[in-house]
């Protein structure tokens, strides 16, 4: 992801990767097509469109700041419990709750993040997992609260804005959703494509030598870390709010590992990865799961596998290849 | 009531164990860098042949230890050729991925062939039941599990530091490349350690079945345990891989003992309290 020799200036190379692409247009307006055209598959839909949100939220610390956490679920499963005891015991207004989980998750977030931002290598996963145990055995153990591994019961989401009920079929719960994927992407772009997202991959690249340029590493990979789990707040949250139950699920290692598996897939660090990642992995679940549920994770681990050694940037990574180099501007 | 004494000797045999599953992997990942996950997933290996060999082949339980080693010996051996070593000098994501893809896999085919139900096994008479010494009682089988863990620990060290091998494991442990360019062959060298690392979580595995049970969540549920002892006792550090591992195993005894509610919630909190005091390890020297 080197400056390129056109480029006069670091700003320029900015400015330049910051502009819209058409494919980039068609991908989202794309996104409006399961309304029309798999009206019976928007549950599924909702649920791929906040997979992918939590896959950039983990994208922004792993594929820009070199990360590797092993417990991002903790970020997922906060939020989503912070929306559904908001919702059970307050009130179910959707907008506020999503706010509400967002700034509960990211404030955890940057408490945790002067913990993280010490650490590099296996004790930084080995800390991340750590912490996702906590945070699922903490909820596990305050049954009273979270309702422990029934789950909790009783969430009831509010009409958006007042009007719009959450229907059956999912029609509502994948346009909002799909709404605050969008943002966050916006927001995930906006940064990735900032003076500070290039602070991030110079760390990510070789941190030694940002701080032998005078750049603020620890700063910066706090900042990072705690926008990514404002987006894992809001996705949990979203979930929440969707589905109008938690489980203890959303906090487990499960998740993380799969989050991991999803990102893998799609290719780290260009945002669209995680997306792409969502839909194969989601949809392939789905359908293979019906087959036999048990042995799902065979063809997971095979796939991470097959990934990892085939295909090391991911499915992008791969058809970035394929792409005749003339048309290609890498993001 | 188990009483004091009772929980550090059940925790003491927990530990002893815990340290078998985990000493090979605190080495190898002191060599290559390479971050293992599957490693457990060896264990549960061992575990099996074990299973398979009593309950289908009504084998004597201590003739199927060794088969149990060997077999995960094997099976590492075959990994490492065919895919880890393809992995070395890589990033820790890479690794991670890989190793949890095999994870993965392992527990899917363990549920195909077994069932997810807990593995039943008869030991033999002789090592059940418990010994009162002193109003005390004291499960034989534990004891057994200490003498055995003991007896290769010592064995352990004294390959490590007296024989030709075991010098050329320390030389390649400290510096990689000087260990190379003295012409140790460090490949072989690694290979060998792998093999007998894995071994040892099988023959680890095969002595749980007792204690924790065996299902196919094993690779998963103890690799947290042991990556615990890893980064608690620090990399290729035998002795605090021991020190650890018993720490752990009398701390979660007495934490599930005094406190069943919170007691897994103590463990990680000890974890990654200590992680942050010594990130390299309570005995680690990087």
């Amino acid at each position: 992801m080197g400056l390129s020799a056109a480029d006069a200036s670091p700003l320029a190379h900015v400015a330049r990767r910051a502009a819209w692409r058409p494919l980039e247009v068609v991908f989202w307006l794309l996104t409006l097509l399961p309304f029309w055209l798999t009206p019976d598959y928007l549950q599924l839909a909702s649920q791929i469109a906040i997979t992918a949100l939590f896959a950039i939220s983990l994208d922004l610390i792993l594929g820009y700041g070199g990360l590797v956490s092993l417990g991002h679920a903790a970020f997922f499963g906060l939020g989503a419990y912070a929306a559904g005891l908001f919702s059970k015991h307050l009130w179910g207004e959707p907008l506020s709750g999503l706010l509400l989980a967002a700034v509960i998750a990211g404030l955890f977030g940057y408490l945790l993040s002067f913990i993280i931002a010490r650490f590099r290598g296996l004790a930084l996963i080995m800390i991340t997992m750590g912490v996702g145990q906590l945070m699922l055995e903490a909820a596990n153990s305050a049954g009273k609260i979270t309702g422990g591994a029934d789950g909790l019961q009783g969430v009831k989401t509010w009409p958006l804005f007042n009007a719009i009920r959450f229907d059956l079929y999912g029609n509502t719960a994948y346009g909002y959703s799909l709404a605050a994927l969008f943002l966050c992407f916006l927001v995930a772009r906006r940064i990735t494509n900032s003076p500070f997202g290039l602070s991030l991959q110079g760390i990510r690249e070789n941190s030694t030598r940002m701080l032998a340029i005078g750049a603020p590493n620890n700063a910066h990979v706090r900042r990072i870390f705690t926008i990514a789990a404002v987006m894992a707040g809001v996705a949990g949250a979203l979930l929440t709010q969707t589905t109008e139950t938690v489980s203890l699920e959303t906090l487990s290692f499960q998740r993380s590992a799969d989050l991991l598996v999803v990102l893998i897939l799609g290719g780290v660090g260009r945002l669209y990865g995680g997306i792409i990642g969502a839909i194969i992995y989601m949809v392939a679940r789905d359908h293979f799961s019906g087959v036999n549920p048990q042995y799902w994770y065979f063809w997971i681990g095979m796939l991470l596998i097959a990934v990892v050694v085939f295909l090391p940037n991911g499915i992008l990574g791969g058809a970035e290849r394929l792409v005749p180099k003339a048309w290609r501007r890498r993001a | 009531m188990i009483g004091f004494i009772g929980v550090l000797y059940d925790g003491f045999a927990y530990g002893m164990l815990l340290f078998l599953l985990s000493v090979g992997l605190s080495v190898t990942l002191g060599m290559m860098n390479f971050v293992n996950l599957a490693h457990c997933a060896f264990g549960m290996l061992g575990g099996f042949v074990t299973v398979t060999l009593i309950n289908d082949l009504s084998w004597p339980f201590l003739a199927t230890l060794p088969i149990a080693f060997l077999a995960a010996a094997l099976a590492s051996v075959l990994f490492e050729r065919v895919l880890y070593r393809r992995f070395y000098g890589k990033s820790d994501l890479d690794q991670c991925l890989l190793t949890i893809g095999i994870v993965f896999m392992s527990i899917a085919s363990a549920a195909y062939l077994f069932g997810t139900v807990q593995q039943p096994v008869q030991l033999p008479s002789w090592l059940r039941g418990s010994v009162s010494i002193m109003g005390r009682g004291f499960g034989v089988y534990r004891f057994f599990l200490i003498c055995v863990a003991l007896t290769l620990t010592a064995a352990l060290i004294l390959m490590l530091e007296y024989t030709r091998f075991g010098a050329q494991v320390r030389a390649a442990v400290d510096n990689l490349r000087m260990a190379r360019g003295l012409g140790i062959d460090v490949d072989r060298v690694f290979m060998l350690t792998f093999a007998l690392g894995s071994g040892l979580a099988g023959l680890g595995g095969a002595l749980a079945i007792d204690i924790t049970g065996l299902d196919p969540s094993f690779a998963l549920a103890y690799l947290v345990y042991v990556l615990i002892v890893v980064a608690v006792g620090g990399l290729s550090s035998i002795g605090g891989s021991l020190v650890a591992a018993v720490l752990l195993g009398v701390s979660d005894t007495a934490g599930k003992y005094y406190f069943p509610a919170i007691s897994s919630f103590l463990i990680y909190l000890v974890m990654v309290g200590l992680l942050m005091w010594r990130p390299a390890g309570l005995f680690g020297r990087r």
